[in-house]
């Protein structure tokens, strides 16, 4: 086996650690952190078929290492906007849960006392 | 088995350890951290994979500046951890998750193995007409000349995603600065490095981004860079985040996708089509449009690492 495609099981392996934890975290910090971990495996797997397309003087095809980078700045960008809303959640209820309940259970506690 | 071979075979373990370390660690704050070390050892896949500029963005963004942000945020939402993990999903929903998620990396694995031989490649078409862009770096030419357009698409959707991001601000404080106001000891180690490391930052950012047209680098990761610096005197109180109704921050702002739209504008009367250049002016045309995205990276990272308003300006 090559070193390319010994990276490119690497990166189906992250896909799926990376969905996994996004399924199983219940924090959402965990998911966007998962999911940021998702992203670096299939980035990597772009990376793969540009160390294949290996050619005319260059290590690898430049076109889709462009598409990386443009996809880790988009993918930061997103990531930003994301956490931001999670903060913004936090503020407004005082808890970070997703969970359709944590806000209603928390209205009717208030109302309790 | 070569000496290269066993360094990646060793490579890949350290990457999978790390990222299964970065989802089995209990605590956010650990994790993150976890994370960042995970971008650094995917670093060192790009560099193997013979993709440096990649690999500078991946370290610069994908790594620091993505870890940053999600350790400020797990630090202020440390209080919420102990609640949610009592949300963690039974036996069976881990079950069907992780099987789910074999299904899905077992279908990678046989798409990886089925890759067609010879591979397609665009490397001799982006060789071929490099010189006439003026540049060296092939990745920098795809990303200013061939496929300037999900360039230019890609200033915009960050440009969409500071303006998301302020729009979450309450209505009373709109137009202030964002993020909590940083107070360090003004004569401490953070101040004095705030003071000391940006001249230096800055010109290694610029450094970064002037040198992509030949070699590994380019507008990413000197921006990037750049927004680092400024961060650092945020965060040391020695310099306070603008209001977001500055005039000066919008232009900045702004400045690199328009530049960029007017260039690709000119492309119809000098050039035939948007976004083309004339051959003649192809190097300064694609220098101006880096030097605003350079000022325009740096400045909507750094805010999207701010976050929306939440102190009034004056």
């Amino acid at each position: 086996m090559s070193s390319v495609t010994l990276f490119g099981l690497l990166a189906a392996l992250l896909v799926g650690l990376g969905l996994y934890g996004l399924i199983v975290h219940p924090h959402p910090l965990r998911k966007i952190l998962s999911f940021n971990l998702l992203g670096g495996g299939v980035f990597l797997l772009l990376g793969v078929v540009a160390r294949r397309g290996a050619g005319a003087g260059l290590a690898g095809d430049p076109v889709p290492q462009a598409l990386v980078i443009t996809g880790l700045v988009v993918a930061f960008a997103g990531t930003a906007l994301a956490v931001m809303l999670l903060l913004r959640l936090f503020q407004e209820s005082g808890t970070a849960s997703l969970r359709a309940d944590a806000l209603a259970g928390k209205d009717a506690k208030k109302v309790d006392r | 088995m070569s000496w290269a071979f066993t360094f990646d075979v060793a490579l890949t373990a350290l990457v999978l350890g790390v990222a299964i370390w970065t989802l089995s660690l209990r605590e956010n704050f650990g994790a993150v951290v976890a994370f960042a070390v995970y971008g650094l050892t995917l670093t060192l896949v790009w560099l193997r994979l013979g993709a440096p500029d990649v690999a500078l963005t991946e370290a610069a963004i994908g790594s620091g500046l993505t870890g940053a942000l999600l350790l400020a945020a797990a630090a202020r939402l440390r209080s919420t951890e102990a609640a949610i993990a009592a949300e963690s999903p039974g036996g069976g929903v881990r079950v069907a998750a992780a099987v789910l998620s074999a299904i899905v990396a077992g279908g990678i694995v046989l798409a990886v193995l089925a890759l067609p031989v010879p591979a397609p490649s665009l490397a001799p078409n982006a060789v071929a007409d490099l010189a006439a862009t003026g540049l060296g770096n092939a990745v920098t030419g795809v990303l200013m000349a061939y496929r300037a357009a999900d360039t230019l698409l890609e200033k915009v959707v960050v440009l969409i995603a500071v303006i998301a991001v302020w729009s979450l601000a309450d209505s009373r404080v709109w137009g202030g600065r964002p993020g909590p106001a940083h107070r360090a000891e003004p004569d401490g180690a953070l101040a004095f490095l705030a003071r000391r490391l940006p001249p230096l930052g800055i010109v290694a950012g610029v450094y970064i981004a002037w040198v992509g047209a030949d070699m590994p680098g380019g507008a990413f990761p000197g921006g990037t860079i750049i927004a680092a610096m400024w961060l650092l005197t945020i965060m040391a109180g020695v310099k306070d985040t603008p209001p977001i109704s500055s005039r000066g921050l919008r232009l900045a702002l702004t400045v690199g996708p328009a530049v960029f739209l007017a260039v690709g504008l000119c492309g119809f009367f000098i050039a035939d089509a948007f976004l083309a250049y004339p051959v003649a002016y192809a190097k300064p045309l694609i220098v101006l449009v880096e030097v605003g995205m350079v000022l325009t990276i740096a400045v909507s990272l750094g805010l999207l690492m701010a976050g929306p308003p939440e102190r009034s300006g004056k």
